[in-house]
């Protein structure tokens, strides 16, 4: 990386922001401060996620500045034919005309489809919010102007990230606002809330369809019937902790059962979640031997994956997966050497691996993500200063690859659909992958939105 | 005006074009945002950010902060940052909510440089306006604060007696080139290429804003006999030399085979105080301190040999407006078809000529291409582009960001790659 001043004081990898974890606090262990952005990109934003809707429009009014990034977010995935803007400009402020800028535009955009959309998705953003536009009268006005077509009311409103439901909580709850109530088939279960789509493989879909039962997810949905099926759901099951206030909405609204399984790389929390929800859908739960077999396997692999892996250096970031704690907690109790956690706070979810890595690793170093110095951290950490990590890491997660400069990374976000004991065997095929093969790391963390392309539909 | 784009993209946004033009002057350029600039920026608007380790950061800004009108979070993150950091100077510069919250810029920078120590701007964005609003803002801003006051033998200068009476003939003629960003230049050396024009035309390059050049190089621009402003961006800062040092400037990109002799030869011209007459000969006296090179050569009505006009078989050049004036003057001179421009971003009127239309939203550019049998633009325009029409595209990183960016030609040096399209 090139020093744009050469005057200015060198940031060497000892004087990066990072805590030991014995040392940090819950849930917050940086202070917040100006933000840095880096460049690893591979999670999903509220463009890709609204997209997951089948033949759904999207349509996003707020100012330019604002508008920039998602309008290029549909152009990059090629969904500029699903993709409008309304620009809200100076004068619209002054003049307290907010309201029928969003209805002639929405209207106007519209009326200019080559086809109508069967949904629209409206979002409105933070001007709205702080200039106390009536939302409620904007989708009265557009339901009754457009009754043909399902609208809902969707936000790009950072500015609330603090208060109440996050912008990704909000946006992965508006995904279902638009399934219109039908009946209830028993044999009907909706995975919910999930970007991209669960493995085939993974312990919930054997689960699910071992049992016979009907799988709806939103990333399967080919058209917007399809997506309406989702509505005979008797059980909806989340299993990324941000969808979880979504699925209790949806089940509050359309009746049905909401169940939040656990993300987890612990054998027993993996157990207990998975009994829980096979006594909600009414089936079988894993047998002893079964179980048995299961953590037979993961022990083989977990193995396998350590003579390969040796000891490399590991390094895991917060997008990786819901629980990087859980993770670094089993890997290190199984004998890799997980130096770093790049995570900004500390998920709830892993509230208990974090205690326990407090008192058994409390060497285990956490390092924040968007704090200001972290824009260094790159050229520090593939420096020979001491306490770099050379080019030599294992990373688990694209910003843990894009900090410690390595080629040698697991290149997944959120999850990538892994579930119960599944995730772990899956991460270790990819580790010893990761650890044999490299990858352009450069060019595959600036791509936005992984995997993405399935919800261009 | 429903201000609606129901397929094309957007520009970028006046707070981005003031971190872009601040880039690589070595300061900390901090977006007053709740979040999302930041990202957007660095992917879209930034192909530098991946390997120059420039500062730009997002204050976060909450709701709470917003309603409470809490500056004091900012400012004690600014100064922690800054004290951490040690940038060359510091800039805040605004987005809607700030905006709507009547945040003082100028007064927060001025309180910022008094406990830091380090000069401090504050530029008023809103995130409603595009990048050269906010470019030209900050660049402007640079030239008040850094440049350094020029050598005695210019600053006595007067318009039309300059390079007459104060130098010699075998001197070379010292100029800065202002406007320079990747949001209209990219990162494919163009702006090397206008360079090294400039050198080839006997100039020398005393700085350029802001590719290219340090915080130091930029403070020495005082030592240029003129200015060339190569996009609106540098228009702020050309007004703010001119009216420190009586620095003149010419405006207009050095694109095409016969365009670039032409300014060459007026920066000179004007520099012995003769500038060409409205024909293109002779000379008139002196009065202002710009320097635009236009052809508008089917103006008044008049046809090309085969009957185009500015109603129709014209070619419409979309685009940023200096860029966007160059190559039609450029196809007018070469390719004997009148050209005109629609001009997506803000541009002074003076620039335009009469047969360009300012154009800030779809619904203005649809009927302006009526008629029309070329359209140059960025390729995310091609929706909107009538059938009957040849589309040649011309990525432009200020609307399209990265998409196309290993399509975007170097015009200063390959003119050709759109005049050969006609």
């Amino acid at each position: 990386m090139k020093k744009v001043n050469e005057k200015q004081k060198r940031i060497t990898a000892a004087d990066l922001p990072h805590v030991r974890i014995a040392d940090a606090n819950f849930p917050a262990p940086f202070k917040s401060g100006l933000e840095y952005s880096s460049p690893a990109r591979g999670t999903w934003n509220i463009v890709h996620t609204g997209m997951l809707i089948p033949e759904a429009h999207e349509i996003f009014v707020c100012a330019a500045g604002c508008l920039r990034g998602v309008v290029l977010t549909a152009a990059e995935m090629g969904a500029q034919n699903r993709f409008s803007t309304v620009a809200v400009r100076e004068n619209n402020l002054l003049d307290g005309d907010m309201e029928d800028l969003v209805i002639e535009g929405v209207s106007d955009i519209i009326g200019k489809l080559p086809k109508r959309p069967p949904a629209v998705l409206v979002y409105t953003s933070c001007v709205h919010h702080f200039a106390g536009v009536d939302l409620d009268m904007i989708y009265r006005t557009l339901r009754e102007r457009f009754p043909d077509i399902d609208f809902t009311d969707c936000y790009m409103n950072p500015v609330m990230r603090k208060s109440g439901l996050t912008p990704d909580q909000l946006m992965r709850s508006r995904l279902y606002m638009l399934l219109h109530e039908r009946d209830k088939d028993p044999r009907a279960v909706a995975i919910i809330g999930n970007d991209l789509p669960t493995d085939e493989g993974s312990d919930l879909m054997k689960l699910l369809k071992g049992a016979g039962l009907k799988v709806h997810e939103i990333t399967s949905c080919r058209n917007y019937e399809e997506y309406q099926e989702m509505a005979e759901s008797s059980v909806y099951i989340s299993y990324n902790p941000d969808a979880a206030p979504g699925g209790d909405m949806l089940a509050g609204r359309l009746g049905g059962t909401h169940f939040p399984l656990k993300f987890s790389f612990d054998y027993d929390e993996t157990d207990e979640t998975f009994a829980d929800l096979a006594r909600v859908l009414g089936i079988d739960a894993r047998s002893a031997d079964e179980i048995a077999g299961l953590r037979k396997a993961c022990e083989e692999e977990i193995e396998k994956t350590r003579e390969v892996v040796g000891d490399t250096p590991i390094s895991i970031d917060y997008t990786y997966c819901p629980r990087p704690l859980g993770l670094a907690r089993l890997l290190l109790d199984h004998g890799f050497r997980v130096e770093r956690v790049y995570v900004d706070g500390i998920p709830g979810g892993d509230r208990a691996a974090f205690d326990y890595l407090r008192e058994k690793y409390p060497d285990l170093m956490l390092y924040p993500t968007v704090h200001a110095g972290m824009r260094f951290a790159n050229s520090a950490m593939t420096s020979e200063d001491e306490g770099a990590c050379g080019v030599n890491t294992l990373a688990l997660g694209q910003k843990a690859a894009y900090f410690d400069g390595t080629d040698h990374f697991v290149n997944i976000v959120e999850g990538g659909g892994m579930i119960g004991y599944e995730a772990v065997m899956r991460t270790m095929e990819l580790m010893r992958d990761a650890y044999l093969n490299s990858k352009e790391m450069k060019e595959l963390v600036q791509v936005k939105g992984l995997g993405c392309e399935v919800c261009n539909r | 005006m429903k201000q609606t784009a129901s397929v094309i993209s957007t520009y970028s946004a006046d707070v981005m074009g003031v971190c872009s033009a601040l880039f690589e002057l070595g300061g900390m350029t901090v977006m007053h945002d709740a979040s999302g600039c930041n990202s957007t920026y660095t992917t879209h608007d930034e192909p530098r950010w991946y390997d120059m380790d420039s500062m730009v950061y997002i204050s976060g800004l909450s709701e709470m902060e917003a309603i409470m009108g809490d500056d004091e979070k900012l400012i004690e993150d600014i100064c922690l940052a800054a004290e951490e950091l040690e940038p060359a100077f510091i800039a805040i510069a605004g987005t809607p909510i700030p905006a709507m919250t009547g945040f003082d810029f100028e007064a927060v920078a001025e309180v910022i440089e008094q406990r830091t120590g380090i000069p401090s701007f504050g530029f008023a964005t809103t995130g409603m306006n595009t990048y050269i609003h906010g470019a030209s803002m900050a660049l402007a801003g640079i030239a008040r604060r850094f440049v350094d006051k020029p050598t005695p033998r210019v600053t006595e200068m007067t318009e039309g007696v300059i390079l007459s009476e104060a130098k010699d003939h075998s001197e070379k003629i010292k100029v800065n080139i202002l406007g320079l960003t990747p949001l209209d230049f990219s990162i494919n050396g163009q702006d090397r290429s206008i360079a090294e024009w400039l050198e080839s035309e006997g100039f020398e390059v005393v700085s350029k804003w802001a590719m290219g050049s340090d915080l130091d190089e930029i403070r020495r621009a005082g030592e240029a006999d003129i200015n060339l402003v190569v996009s609106a961006s540098g228009l702020g800062a050309a007004r703010v030399l001119h009216e420190r040092f009586g620095m003149p400037y010419a405006v207009g990109v050095p694109v095409g085979n016969e365009l670039p002799g032409l300014l060459a030869d007026q920066m000179i011209l004007w520099l012995r105080g003769q500038v060409p007459g409205p024909n293109g000969t002779g000379t008139c006296p002196l009065s202002h301190s710009e320097i635009s090179v236009e052809s508008g050569v089917f103006l008044g009505g008049r046809q090309s040999e085969d009957g185009r006009s500015y109603d129709k078989g014209f070619a419409a050049v979309i685009g940023e407006g200096v860029t966007s004036l160059s190559l039609a003057s450029s196809i007018e001179l070469e390719c004997g078809i009148p050209a005109r421009v629609l001009c997506a971003t803000e541009c002074p009127e003076d620039i335009l000529r009469e047969c360009d239309r300012l154009t800030p939203d779809e619904d203005d550019i649809i009927p302006e291409l009526e008629g029309a049998d070329f359209v140059i633009a960025d390729p995310l325009y091609r929706p909107i582009v009538p059938e009957g029409a040849k589309f040649i595209a011309l990525p432009h990183e200020a609307f399209s960001g990265r998409i196309y960016r290993s399509d975007i030609p170097d015009l200063i040096k390959d003119p050709d790659a759109i005049f050969k399209q006609f």
